[in-house]
């Protein structure tokens, strides 16, 4: 049977992992491949790696920081952050990354995913995307980008459906609302979009105990659950999450 | 030394860099004269079947491929690489290596699965082949496919694993093993594997 994936993000920048804190900015809370090699013994399925680097002209560290993970761990995973183009996405994948993530440079510029597609096949290519709550749009949920700072006019059940006809391979789920409240996930949204497509929906924001994996893994029909906070510095492992989730029938990967 | 078949079809730094941490003795070549004198054969690859088999026909690998198995050494194959060996692809209707018997089949829009088929799946042992070896029975290998193995005898198959159908995602025959799920990004057992593979003696 095929398994729910724990997949774990870190932010990167100027090759620390950072992570945001409400009111205080973002802290540097260690070495994304020391890190990313922890989590791997640990079990986890998959990681995420975001370049929120400012500069363009650091972007060569993170380049070396994929290359060490790659190095280091042999499970998938995914890199994103400032992705524009196709030479972007080839400097990730040659650097050893199973997937690049494009996420407001696809809204800018849609036929990147197709681009992208067709170059390094859909399974390579992962949309995130971020919606917030909106009663005016048709789903009830609006694409925004830039982290939640600026509106679009996508409504985001039209967006992921769109993604997936050029040719997306996964669809990361963020939801603004829930992002950094560790209440839950937001399991409408999740639902709607998992039951729209037809390729794999990874489920993020607001994960706080292992209770809402189970939640968005089974009533919002994610086939993969982000989690950032709860692990880097909630007291949480992926072994003790994926016990959890186990003990509770669900399929997950145990090591 | 273990020549890994270079085709141009797709990343071949997962595979290198798992054989770098197994420290096994390797090179990455798409000459088909320096590939037969390897001592073992792993035949990577992600992407499509034709365009994938028209670079094969096109630069002689093919050929080298099919002559390297006749030797008798040991060879892999991995995730397209294992389609490629069968006789025929549903994915563009595509004439294949046929060094295996049998079919590569799309997953049905009927199952109501998502398609590809991604992440961690269970393989169940059939038979128990030397690239399993203390490897436990179901555990869990990372898959990322369309399009599925079905050999034309059950003999063939090492490994079975369920996704709205079973399909055969681990087969063999004599010297040529073949596996649908990537080892090379399957954590600790995936390098188990390869390790068997590198140790696998016909």
């Amino acid at each position: 049977m095929l398994q729910k994936r724990i997949i774990i993000c870190l932010d990167v920048r100027d090759g620390k992992t950072t992570k945001g804190i409400k009111f205080k900015g973002n802290v540097d809370i260690g070495d994304p491949v020391e890190m990313a090699a922890e989590y791997y013994n640990q079990g986890v399925d998959e990681l995420v790696f975001y370049d929120i680097t400012a500069s363009s002209e650091k972007r060569g560290i993170m380049l070396d920081v994929v290359e060490r993970v790659a190095e280091k761990i042999f499970i998938p995973f995914c890199v994103g952050g400032g992705i524009a183009n196709a030479s972007d996405m080839r400097a990730v994948i040659l650097a050893g990354a199973e997937k690049v993530s494009v996420n407001s440079q696809a809204v800018k510029n849609p036929d990147i995913i197709s681009e992208g597609a067709g170059i390094f096949g859909r399974q390579c290519i992962v949309l995130g995307m971020d919606a917030a709550k909106d009663k005016s749009m048709p789903s009830g949920y609006r694409v925004v980008i830039n982290g939640g700072r600026t509106e679009t006019e996508l409504d985001a059940l039209e967006w992921a459906l769109k993604a997936e006809s050029l040719g997306a391979g996964e669809i990361v789920l963020n939801s603004i609302d829930a992002d950094g409240t560790q209440d839950g996930y937001e399991l409408t949204i999740t639902k709607m979009i998992s039951e729209a497509v037809g390729i794999p929906v990874v489920a993020s924001g607001g994960a706080g105990k292992s209770e809402h994996l189970k939640d968005v893994l089974t009533k919002g029909k994610a086939d993969a659950a982000l989690v950032a906070s709860m692990v880097h510095f909630g007291g949480y492992t992926v072994n003790g999450i994926k016990e959890y989730l186990n003990n509770e029938d669900i399929p997950v990967r145990l090591t | 030394m273990i020549g890994i078949v270079d085709y141009e079809a797709g990343n071949l730094r997962s595979v290198e860099t798992a054989m770098r941490y197994l420290g096994a003795d390797f090179f990455i070549s798409g000459e088909p004269e320096k590939l037969l004198t390897a001592d073992r054969m792993i035949f990577p690859g992600v992407g499509e079947a034709k365009a994938s088999m028209n670079v094969l026909n096109k630069t002689g690998l093919g050929t080298a491929v099919k002559d390297f198995v006749k030797t008798g050494k040991p060879v892999l194959g991995i995730c397209l690489g294992c389609q490629i060996f069968f006789d025929h692809s549903e994915e563009r209707d595509t004439k294949c290596l046929g060094v295996i018997p049998g079919e590569i089949k799309e997953f049905s829009s009927d199952l109501g699965l998502k398609v590809p088929h991604m992440g961690w799946n269970q393989v169940e042992h059939r038979g128990r082949h030397q690239i399993f070896n203390e490897i436990p029975e179901n555990s869990s290998f990372y898959f990322v496919h369309s399009f599925y193995p079905m050999p034309e005898n059950l003999e063939y198959e090492i490994g079975r694993t369920e996704y709205g159908i079973e399909f055969s995602s681990a087969a063999c025959r004599e010297n040529v093993a073949a596996t649908q799920f990537h080892p090379e990004k399957s954590g600790k057992i995936g390098l188990k594997l390869l390790e068997n593979f590198i140790n696998w003696e016909i």
